[in-house]
């Protein structure tokens, strides 16, 4: 029906799109365009995506400055560095320029007051950025942090700064449920999780002082099994982080669990956070069905007893393994009213439901007002793994990662798989 | 001609040993174990999850000796172990408490399903290398 709406309006920007000749291959719409070696993205009435960058590989996180520039990070080199900065010079919507640098690879990366962030899967580094928002010294980043855990699982080190002069560094929990023996049947999870004490949260560091480590920051919220997607809401002033919920229940528990159950039930979910908050893991998953949380089976759990009464409670629960790893509140004027304020939320795409079809490889909205979500929320940005009912993660053509603002308004979405930065825009009327 | 004819007498005696190794039997109990244990990481087509999981088609762990896959398999692992120049970042499990015959199913199956082709393994096999790793 959506299609049938869209068909008429979809041909006009064909149209329009192929008397550019150079760029027509890289458009990306609801129709298939000839030749083009993309998926093609199903995006609501009146949006339209092109492909902004092409050929990058892993392309993680993302962000653009106020003139423009897009700064991305990857999670493998290409030709040797592993950060790229892009320009639209003669604004046609695609890139025409473009320079590597750095020989590190990680997921997060930032612009803040003069200053690009960017980190490895151990430590945040700082380049400083001339009045164009160039890096000057591409050479030589200043260490921020450093000594952060990479225990083989989960090593994304996903940053976010606030307006006073702090960042928030994920780290990531080396565990799916801190079992004695990660993942294993039969294995019960250690009480206390001692995981807790260095990894499994976010921790809170000062922006401008050097080679900070453990002892310089402070844990800032705890319970957190993973967290890729996070943003500071300038509405709400704070940080709001999604959590990559826990895989496995029926593999580990499979009296318990169906595989249907363990597809769906373990929310990833969206969290509000605050100096000292507690999201529950590992001892509760939360049942985004039944709306509550759950003892998990590690812990003497069986798909009934609730759990974590001091555990913080989501403010948005999503069905199970769908990789949230990127977050954006938008704040532009470009996109229609009922964006404002909104989140986006990059699905990276599950591999964790299977024998059910894999579920994500897309991007949701969820509406806010005052600074709490005012309605469900819904696909965004589809089909970004090319594919029908889709059962192989190995298969994906794109999966979207990472989310970025222009300064126009327009949404930047990376993806990792097939290395294509996406720019989407609204051409629709209000 | 010579060689022509020397392919093709071993490729004949290949395929007479592999027509007697790899019963139909034991690959169809090797998909169960493999349902049941392994599919969730490596994926119903062994294609496994990119960065993650990796693929058990033509690996060279797969494809290899015999010992070295069992051992990978009973002992499982939490480091980060390059891969045919590829790294992992999740943990593979312990399959130990599995049946020597459950593993030299589950193995012969995996050597002979999603594109691969290599000897069965029976639990006698199993079975050694367990006794030398305890
Ligand atoms: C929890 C996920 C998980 C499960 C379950 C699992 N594996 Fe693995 N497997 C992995 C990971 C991760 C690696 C690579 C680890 C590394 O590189 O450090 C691996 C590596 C392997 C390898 C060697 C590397 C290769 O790709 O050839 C084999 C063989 C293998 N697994 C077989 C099995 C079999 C057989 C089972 C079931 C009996 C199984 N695995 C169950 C995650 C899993």
């Amino acid at each position: 029906m959506k299609k049938i709406i869209l068909l008429p309006a979809i041909l006009f920007v064909a149209f329009i799109n192929r008397s550019c000749a150079n760029f027509g291959n890289d458009t990306i719409n609801a129709v298939k365009t000839i030749g083009a070696d993309e998926s093609n993205l199903v995006l609501p009435q009146g949006f339209n995506a092109v492909a902004f960058a092409k050929g990058l590989g892993e392309a993680r996180h993302i962000t653009v400055t106020p003139n423009g520039l897009v700064y991305v990070k990857l999670s493998k080199l290409k030709d040797g560095k592993g950060t790229y900065v892009f320009n639209d010079n003669n604004s046609d919507g695609i890139s025409d320029a473009t320079k590597g640098f750095g020989n590190f690879t990680g997921t997060g990366i930032a612009v803040k007051n003069g200053y690009l962030y960017a980190s490895s899967d151990f430590d945040v580094y700082r380049y400083k950025l001339n009045e164009k928002f160039e890096v000057i010294d591409p050479e030589k980043p200043e260490k921020i942090v450093t000594g952060l855990l990479n225990r083989h699982q989960h090593e994304a080190k996903a940053i976010a700064l606030d307006n006073d002069g702090n960042i928030y560094v994920n780290i990531g929990a080396y565990s799916n449920s801190c079992q004695e023996r990660d993942r294993t049947k039969g294995s019960m999870g250690k009480n206390p999780c001692p995981i807790l004490d260095s990894a499994g949260g976010i921790w809170k560091f000062k922006a401008n002082q050097l080679n900070q480590t453990y002892g310089d920051g402070v844990r800032y919220a705890t319970g957190l099994r993973n967290v890729v997607g996070l943003d500071w809401n300038n509405e709400t002033n704070s940080l709001f982080v999604m959590q990559h919920g826990r895989d496995q229940l029926h593999d580990l528990f499979p009296d318990l669990y169906t595989t249907k159950q363990s597809a769906e039930l373990p929310a990833e979910c969206m969290y509000e956070l605050h100096q000292g908050s507690d999201c529950g893991w590992p001892y509760i998953y939360y049942d985004w069905q039944q709306k509550k949380k759950m003892l998990n089976p590690e812990y003497g759990g069986d798909g009934v007893k609730t759990s974590g009464e001091n555990a913080q409670e989501p403010v948005a629960a999503f069905p199970g393994h769908m990789g949230p790893n990127g977050l954006l509140f938008y704040t532009g004027n470009m996109f229609p009213e009922k964006y404002k304020h909104g989140a986006f939320i990059a699905f990276h795409g599950s591999w964790n439901r299977s024998p059910e079809p894999q579920k994500g490889y897309f991007i949701a909205f969820v509406p806010f007002k005052d600074g709490k979500p005012s309605g469900d929320w819904e696909v965004f940005a589809d089909n970004f793994a090319g594919g029908e009912a889709f059962m192989q993660p190995g298969k994906a053509k794109h999966r979207p990662c990472g989310l970025a603002q222009g300064p126009d308004g327009s949404l930047y979405v990376s993806d990792d798989a097939g290395g294509t930065i996406y720019k989407i825009t609204y051409t629709g009327g209000k | 001609m010579k060689k022509t004819i020397s392919v093709l007498v071993v490729s004949t005696f290949c395929y007479i040993v592999f027509a007697q190794t790899v019963s139909k039997d034991q690959m169809q109990r090797g998909k169960t174990v493999f349902e049941t244990y392994c599919l969730t990481c490596h994926q119903e087509d062994g294609t496994g999850v990119p960065k993650l999981n990796p693929p058990l088609i033509k690996t060279s762990y797969v494809t290899g000796d015999k010992r070295k896959i069992i051992t990978w398999v009973l002992s499982g692992t939490t480091e980060k172990i390059e891969i045919d120049g590829e790294y992992y970042s999740n943990n593979m499990p312990p399959q130990n408490y599995l049946k020597d015959q459950e593993i030299a199913d589950v193995l012969t199956y995996i050597r002979n399903s999603f594109g691969n082709k290599s000897s069965a393994i029976s639990a006698t096999d199993v079975k050694n290398v367990r006794a030398t790793m305890k």
